[in-house]
């Protein structure tokens, strides 16, 4: 070994080191952040905040299933028995009576505090009449039967007017005593996980937890049929173990499965076991080099970003088939400076992607730089070192020379090539309504069939998907929520109109201060509320005498103390009130959904008219977000993002190689193949029914990045007939690409949509731009004679 | 968080709909044919007044107004005096308009109101299975001159309402009884038709 040789051992031994060590210290995550902006407007910074910390991303949606509806509820009063005493969830709740009681009895018990009906006009004489007179129409009928036990303690009605207040439209069905889907066939239950929504370890500890507890339920049920119960659940906690398993078991078995196919590929072409060994030495470290960038780089390495990786296989894995297959004596000068030509294309179309907003593609960007660079130099300075001289491979010059022939026959119908614009460009045309999927949910890694369930659990709770949230903002929680009691003043009107279905506010269940203290002033002192009430009845078929008890509650009431945040624990409007007051930086927000008179959405004339509420000339600042409008917006940004980013990286690639080959005619021969294999794939994507994604377009990049190496040996060919053996060329680049379409192809079967749409967009591209290139590159020398 | 409804429903400390049994309280063919003869008669449309005798109050309410009924599942009780109110039951949905205020409730979710409503339509109807699911029912009299007395055969049931007695001829109704248990009861009484 020279001392170069040596030399460039030992630092690269220190640099596998250092890599590896940063890498054992990195954390990794599987979560949904990979899909979340770096940069977002304070609106958006809201939306994700909600999506990952916010308490939807607690929420599991469990139902019972099987068996009979009594065994049903027994074991859903049982199960959340076990999880209430489980410090693991913060809320449970199935609807059961111990709980509504509960809820009962804070609203009751605080109604003059919490009923927006309290005015001082409401306990005048003629207010009392009124309120009172209308409590007894109510006794009369059906309803009546709720409410009588309350009467003397609550004749104005408060309690109900309360109730009234709260958005019923959407609450669940309740059979046998607990919560059920609405053709009663399942319970139901609602838990609220305490792990943050990003801790995936957590959330996972909480699913176990939740199916242990399910089967302890079960074996303790006294029904005869309690082993027909099924447990289903679903929710963003359940979403995020799922994703992380899914792309955790993908990354490995993906890498596996590519990992044996290309080793079996160098095998069969080598036919040398150290061959294939130091084959694979750039390939590693370069996949070291990656891990550690992007662990240096980012605070968290994502799963994905490993996934990506399998990518690097197939290009990495080049370079060592370039230096072993083609002149390996000469490697340096005649091979070198097209791998480093190729590898800088490569490196421009990656970086291109280093400023994306998409932390995912940031990451794949930075992961293929770092590695590409440090794969192509151990190819050039640590393993021709490392090759003993006697390493002898099959000697591939028979197949090069096979394929040179056959090239020179497919080449008379080149000529085709021109219709292939015109075809893609027809193809692309006839799509062109439906060319881009919108969608955020088509980077989700979950499952069709969870999002499924997803969908038909929370359509059983009578939860759906809230669309519109009109949000108050304020410095501290109290400015918020009265921001957000101003807010349900303007909406009233609009739901009382039937604009909106209604809306739920926190300050429903927990007043701002001020309204709490002007509720209680309008209540008058005792003696006076007994003169006013005395005066209040006549005519009324009452007697003041059993009125008392509300005298007693109002005087209470008007003297005891304000309520707040503490006193709604243990109700399940504890829960509500965290949802919907939720700190935003900087201050609070307070949110208040807005549901859809019927089914469906609200219509645009309803949105119009809750905009121009909102828009009152006086008042604190209040903005209505449109949740699924706001995350299309935030992915149509990537996706803008990412067509543009991989604009500039073709760019970057074209000035690179018009500096490097210096003849805006030999670019021309090196992009125009790479161009219409772009063009191509985009056809056939979309003649195939696909719609294309983010993913798609990286995926275009990376066919330039990766096709430029074609092309470009194709372009030395041309420019320098003496370098090397065009049989031999031909037949590593064959080699080469075989390993590229393997790692992409697997990469498109991967059930990870992400990884699939990028696979499916690479692998044939990859193949075209070599086909492409060969067809189109100006022939050198006579193949069939240098192969003799 | 949907909370209105089902705070709505605990507002009477929640009751649970149990799978009611019915005893067969010797119905003989006097109700059989009662029954057959009601759900012959497809469409009704007359007035009505009601006096309701609560214990908390000095005087019993009384109100009047239209009932109107098309078979087998939509009953509409509009009171017009003292105060407009309208009560439809459609397949198992009572909604309630007051006003400006209008309340949906599903019986399956409010077991409480269902003697109440479910008394009066299943006799309507001549729906024997809905009768007996709630109440053991006997008859008594003859077709020209029956009463019907209807127990509550469930237990959660009878927590609220302790009998109810309808009274008719043929295929009219003419007085509606329900004693609660506390003591309260209210007597409806139907008048003149309106429509043929």
């Amino acid at each position: 070994m020279t001392r170069a040789g040596v030399a460039g051992s030992v630092i690269w031994a220190l640099l596998a080191l250092g890599a590896a060590a940063i890498i054992a210290r990195a954390n990794y995550t599987a979560d949904l952040s990979a899909f979340l902006p770096r940069r977002a407007s304070a609106t958006q910074r809201l939306l994700v905040e909600q999506l990952r910390e916010g308490p939807a991303a607690h929420l599991i949606i469990v139902a019972i299933e099987g068996a009979d509806a009594a065994t049903r509820a027994q074991a859903s009063i049982a199960l959340a028995a076990r999880l209430r005493s489980n410090p693991a969830f913060i809320g449970v709740n199935n609807g059961d009576a111990t709980q509504l009681e509960r809820d009962r009895e804070f609203l009751f018990a605080h109604r003059y505090l919490l009923s927006a009906d309290v005015t001082p006009q409401r306990f005048t004489v003629s207010g009392l009449h009124a309120a009172i007179g209308d409590s007894l129409d109510l006794l009369g009928s059906p309803e009546g039967v709720l409410l009588k036990p309350l009467f003397t303690r609550d004749p104005t009605g408060e309690m109900l007017g309360i109730i009234d207040s709260l958005d019923a439209s959407h609450s669940p069905h309740t059979s046998d005593g607990v919560w059920s889907s609405r053709d009663g066939a399942r319970a139901l239950l609602m838990v609220q996980t305490r792990g943050a929504g990003s801790d995936t370890d957590a959330q996972e500890a909480a699913c176990q937890a939740l199916r242990h507890s399910f089967a302890a339920a079960v074996a303790a049920s006294p029904s005869a049929r309690r082993a027909a119960l099924r447990l289903a659940m679903s929710g963003p906690p359940v979403f995020a173990v799922a994703a992380r398993d899914t792309i955790k078991t993908e990354v490995v078995r993906l890498s596996s499965i590519s990992a044996a196919l290309i080793g079996a590929l160098l095998l069969a072409v080598y036919r040398s076991l150290p061959a294939l060994a130091f084959t694979l030495v750039p390939v590693a470290s370069g996949a070291l080099a990656g891990v550690a960038a992007v662990a240096l780089g980012f605070p968290a390495v994502h799963g994905i970003t490993l996934g990506f990786g399998v990518t690097l296989i197939g290009e990495a894995v080049d370079y060592s088939i370039y230096l072993l297959i083609q002149n390996r004596s000469d490697f340096r000068r005649s091979v070198w400076p097209t791998v480093r030509l190729g590898m800088l294309t490569s490196v421009c179309g990656f970086t291109a992607l280093l400023p994306s907003a998409f932390t995912g593609l940031s990451q794949l960007g930075l992961f293929s730089v770092a590695g590409l660079i440090a794969a192509a130099l151990v190819t050039r300075f640590v393993l021709p070192a490392w090759l003993p001289q006697a390493l002898s491979i099959r000697d591939l010059t028979a197949i090069g020379s096979w394929l040179a022939v056959a090239l020179e026959k497919v080449r008379a119908m080149r000529i085709a090539l021109v219709a292939l614009p015109l075809l893609a460009g027809a193809a692309l045309y006839l799509h062109r309504d439906a060319l881009w999927n919108r969608d955020l949910a088509a980077l989700s890694p979950i499952p069709a069939a969870e999002q499924n369930l997803y969908e038909r659990l929370r359509a059983d709770a009578g939860a759906p998907d809230v669309r519109y949230v009109t949000v108050a903002s304020g410095a501290d929680r109290e400015t918020a929520l009265e921001a957000a009691q101003a807010l349900t003043a303007r909406l009233r009107p609009l739901a009382d109109a039937g604009v909106i279905g209604g809306f739920e506010s926190p300050s429903a269940y927990l007043p701002a201060p001020a309204t709490q203290r002007a509720r209680q002033q309008s209540l008058p002192p005792a003696p006076e509320l007994t003169a006013r009430l005395a005066e209040a009845l006549a005519g009324l078929p009452l007697e003041a005498e059993r009125l008392k008890p509300f005298l007693a509650d109002a005087e209470r009431a008007r003297t005891g103390p304000e309520l707040s945040r503490a006193d709604l624990e243990g109700t399940s409007l504890a829960r509500a009130v965290d949802a919907l007051l939720v700190r935003s930086d900087p201050g609070w927000s307070a949110l208040v959904p807005l549901s859809a008179p019927g089914p469906g959405e609200l219509s645009d004339e309803a949105i119009a008219k809750v905009r121009a509420a909102l828009t009152w000339p006086v008042g604190p600042h209040a903005q209505l977000l449109d949740l699924k409008g706001e995350a299309d917006r935030l992915y149509g940004g990537y996706l803008a993002d990412a067509v543009q980013l991989a604009l500039a990286g073709f760019g970057a690639i074209v000035l690179l190689l018009l500096i490097m080959l210096r003849s805006p005619g030999r670019v021309l021969r090196v992009v125009a193949p790479l161009a219409l294999a772009v063009l191509a794939v985009a056809g056939l994507l979309v003649t195939f029914g696909h719609q294309l994604t983010i993913l798609h377009v990286v995926g275009m990049l990376l066919i330039v990045a990766v096709g430029s190496n074609y092309a470009l040996f194709f372009d030395r060919s041309a420019a320098q007939p003496g370098q090397g053996s065009l049989a031999l060329t031909l037949a590593s680049l064959a080699v080469a690409n075989l390993a590229t379409v393997i790692a992409f192809g697997v990469l498109a079967c991967s059930s990870v949509p992400v990884l699939a749409d990028l696979g499916s967009t690479v692998a044939p591209g990859a193949l075209l731009a070599l086909l492409f290139s060969a067809l189109l590159a100006r022939p050198a020398v006579d193949a069939r004679a240098e192969g003799h | 968080m949907k909370l209105g409804g089902w705070l709505l429903c605990c507002a009477l400390a929640a009751a649970a709909p149990g799978a009611a049994q019915a005893v067969d309280a010797q119905p003989g063919a006097g109700l059989d044919q009662l029954l057959q003869l009601l759900a012959a008669r497809r469409h009704g449309h007359v007035t009505f007044s009601e006096v309701q005798q609560l214990a908390v109050l000095d005087r019993p309410l009384q109100s009047s107004g239209e009932l109107v009924y098309d078979a087998p599942d939509h009953l509409e009780k509009r009171t017009l005096q003292p105060r407009p109110e309208t009560l439809i039951l459609e397949r198992g949905v009572l909604t309630v308009q007051r006003g400006a205020r209008k309340r949906v409730l599903s019986l399956r979710d409010y077991p409480q109101i269902v003697p109440f409503v479910e008394s009066i339509r299943a006799t309507l109807a001549g729906d024997r299975a809905s009768l007996e699911r709630y109440f053991t029912v006997s008859f008594s009299g003859s077709l020209d001159q029956w009463t019907l007395e209807l127990v509550p055969a469930d237990a959660q049931l009878a927590h609220t309402v302790r009998d109810i007695r309808i009274a008719g001829e043929r295929d009219e109704l003419h007085t509606m009884e329900i004693r609660q248990t506390d003591g309260d009861a209210s007597t409806l009484t139907i008048g003149a038709a309106l429509n043929p």
